[in-house]
């Protein structure tokens, strides 16, 4: 597929840790995030379990750097994409082209359902300060502004695969030679405009989720954000730290079935699994782990799980659903789940899908339900699917 | 790089109404006229859509049309606010019933990629998707995934295009942040005198863009060019001969530019300059008075470039200085805010 795109740092903020060793320690823990909620108020705490970062604004303002007033998607951002580049420990930084492509779906939104009802009572009220990000593209910018990101800036906001559309196309423009250095992935917070809109889709999970159950009941929305560090060949070939990881292939399909239900056969998620494992030049039975879409819905497990059964027939890999830790962080998930992907292989690792009890009559395979260590991971596919009909999945492989 | 077809929705009724007879408003803000959708999309579908995904499927339905594609290799859109109306409505909903009994209808709608994804269910498009929602590079960004995804891979065609609305909420926040010209009389004034604010606008636009020509294209779209922040109008001038070197042409190349003014004195500086400097003695046109100011208006000055290389006619009402030279090659420079900044260029094929 032409020139390779290495993965040379990773960052991730989640309800289960506020850094990737935190993440790594509760996931070898088997140690879930969602919790009755803390820090967001909505009239569904008692009811809606919900994956929260543990930290206040003030707590997360302090760990970004930056003011607590600003929107909380942004300062997720920040602490996310901070130590992805810290990771990634690029010496000559300022001289390189660097691009900052970043995913959400709610934007400033937090802020924004504070300032409505005063406005909604006199349209002269509410403080202008709370929705002066509210555009999706506003929290990019003060993470890139904040990171001194210039040459390329871009946000995409494309529901549930948000984060790995903006994985793509971090990797096209470094393909193509436009950039030396992309920081990519998605932040979202929670809202109780996403909680609201969820609860009335009826698909949100009074108690912990249980994604690929056959009594599955719904999904549990979380929060975090999640990059990895894009360098192209001659930036990897210069880093102190050699990366372990490429971006092998990807590719982003649409559903084209419904607004926000996915087929029942899965036809988009298939086609971007498909198409994913074309670019990378591998044979579905060389995947060695699938870090599942797996929100813990009726409708999306069916989907995802009859498509994997159709590409994989008789060479199940392990695969599971990490949203059974995190929750689903919508447009962060793709980038959450893309750093696991590289952690997993980078140290051999498979995530358990925790509180499977049983398996799904209609599929053939069973996801891990142990999490293993010192396992030979080369390959791994992180799907991400969303309304829409958007589909897109990524390969990462051992460089 | 190819624009098979290029179809708009604007405040302005078409390209021919704009060489005869274009719109003009009273007041500082304009709003779309909007097409009878029925010829365009099925009326089964129109009954659900908002007002904004109505625009933009139509746009892309019409592009589609004239090009007479029936699957576009990928679907890529640009907004930058996304659906508004829908996001205020279940927004309003959710404090006024405190979360309670909601339904999900306006939910769904409010997500940022409802246009891409409507126009690809209702073409049952299962290529390539993707919507970007980068304040005033929204629709650059859309494009730039086109053209990069026309090199890599080999698909032939790929719908491209921006939408945005302008709703009463939007338009009265948009207001209390200072935007808009208080006293106007007439959009055909916005450039008159040295005052503050500007006219506020909505569109969306499409683009059928081809690695291939067809024929029968409107333009050669040589490609474009995104800088954010630039220090003083030195980097600005460096950025636009830059540009133009990398494309192995100078300005003397360039038959007609089209600038971004808004009749913001603070924001028209840029441009004042240039037309002192670099862009000196050149054909110039503008179009801010027949779209209105918003984060993806640079969609209408390409709708608008791509209309003029084809018919070989310059709307006289976008003219600020010209040499009545049939425009072979169009240069179109934007920014919004200050920050955004933007290069197009476009040839005759």
């Amino acid at each position: 597929m032409g020139s390779p795109v290495f993965i040379a740092g990773a960052g991730v903020i989640s309800a289960i840790g506020n850094n990737i060793a935190e993440n790594l320690a509760a996931l070898e823990n088997g140690v879930a995030g969602m919790s009755e909620m803390q820090y967001l108020r909505s009239a569904h705490r008692h009811k809606l379990p919900v994956a929260e970062v543990k930290m206040s604004n003030a707590e997360l303002a302090e760990l970004a750097g930056m003011p607590a007033h600003i929107t909380r998607t942004a300062l997720l951002s920040a602490i996310a994409a901070k130590e992805a580049l810290h990771n990634a420990a690029i010496e000559n930084f300022d001289e390189l082209r660097t691009g900052f492509i970043s995913a959400n779906t709610v934007g400033g939104m937090d802020k924004t359902e504070n300032f409505f009802p005063g406005f909604l009572n006199d349209p002269h009220k509410g403080r202008l300060r709370n929705i002066i990000h509210h555009e999706c593209g506003a929290v990019t910018e003060l993470v890139a502004d904040r990171l001194g990101i210039k040459n390329y800036i871009s946000t995409i906001s494309t529901a549930c695969s948000s984060s790995a559309n903006a994985i793509v196309f971090g990797a096209r423009l470094i393909r193509q030679n436009m950039l030396d250095v992309v920081i990519t992935g998605g932040t979202d917070a929670l809202t109780r405009f996403t909680l609201n809109g969820f609860n009335t889709l009826m698909i949100v999970d009074q108690q912990h989720c249980q994604p690929f159950d056959e009594n599955r009941r719904g999904l549990n929305l979380g929060e975090g954000a999640g990059y990895v560090v894009l360098v192209s060949e001659k930036v990897a070939g210069s880093l102190k730290n050699t990366p372990v990881c490429v971006l092998s292939g990807y590719c982003n399909a649409n559903d084209a079935y419904h607004q926000t239900a996915s087929s029942p056969n899965g036809t988009g998620s298939y086609l971007a699994m498909k198409g994913a494992l074309q670019q990378s030049g591998l044979q579905s039975e060389q995947i060695d782990y699938i870090n599942l879409h797996g929100t813990g819905t009726q409708n999306n497990d069916i989907a995802e799980g009859t498509a994997i059964k159709l590409l994989f027939e008789g060479h199940y890999p392990p695969m599971s659903s990490t949203k059974s830790f995190t929750g689903h962080t919508l447009g962060a998930s793709g980038g959450i789940e893309a750093v696991f992907s590289t952690l997993a292989i980078r140290h051999g690792l498979i995530y358990p899908n925790l509180r499977l009890e049983t398996p799904m009559k209609a599929l053939p395979f069973i996801p891990e339900t142990h999490f293993k260590k010192g396992a030979a991971i080369r390959h791994v596919l992180s799907n991400s699917f969303g309304f829409g009909g958007n589909c897109s999945s990524l390969i990462f492989s051992k460089a | 790089m190819f624009i098979q077809a290029a179809a708009g929705i604007s405040p302005q009724p078409s390209f021919g109404a704009l060489l005869t007879e274009p719109a003009v408003y009273a007041g500082n803000r304009l709003n779309c006229v909007e097409p009878d959708y029925g010829q365009l999309i099925d009326p089964k579908m129109i009954r659900r859509m908002s007002r904004i995904i109505k625009m933009g499927v139509a746009a892309a339905m019409d592009c589609l049309k004239t090009s007479a594609t029936e699957m576009p290799g990928a679907i890529i859109t640009g907004t930058a606010y996304g659906c508004l109306a829908d996001t205020e409505v279940f927004l309003s909903k959710m404090i006024e019933n405190r979360e309670e009994l909601l339904t999900p209808t306006a939910f769904i709608q409010s997500t940022h990629n409802t246009v891409g994804a409507q126009i690809a269910l209702l073409l049952k498009c299962h290529n390539y998707n993707n919507t970007f929602v980068h304040r005033g590079f929204s629709f650059e960004s859309a494009l730039l995934d086109a053209v990069t995804l026309l090199q890599e891979q080999h698909m032939s065609t790929v719908l491209a295009g921006a939408a945005d609305e302008l709703t009463d909420t939007s338009f009265r926040l948009l207001s209390r942040f200072g935007l808009y010209k208080k006293d106007i009389s007439s959009s055909k004034a916005l450039y008159d005198g040295a005052a503050k604010g500007t006219i506020a606008g909505e569109g969306a636009a499409f683009f059928l863009l081809a690695a291939d020509p067809s024929g029968n294209d409107y333009a050669q779209f040589n490609g474009l060019y995104t800088f954010y922040k630039p220090r003083d109008v030195e980097e600005i001038k460096k950025n636009i001969q830059s540009f133009l070197s990398f494309h192995a042409i100078g300005m003397h190349d360039v038959d007609l530019v089209i600038t971004g003014q808004n009749g913001n004195v603070h924001e028209d500086a840029v441009y004042e300059q240039l037309a002192q400097t670099i862009f000196k003695g050149k054909s110039t046109a503008r179009f801010k008075h027949l779209c209105g100011e918003y984060p993806t208006a640079a969609s209408f000055a390409l709708w608008l470039a791509a209309n003029i290389i084809k018919t070989g006619e310059i709307p006289s009402c976008t003219l600020a200085m010209s040499n009545d030279k049939r425009p072979r090659r169009i240069l179109i420079y934007n920014h919004y805010q200050n920050t955004y900044h933007t290069l197009y260029l476009l040839s005759a094929c």
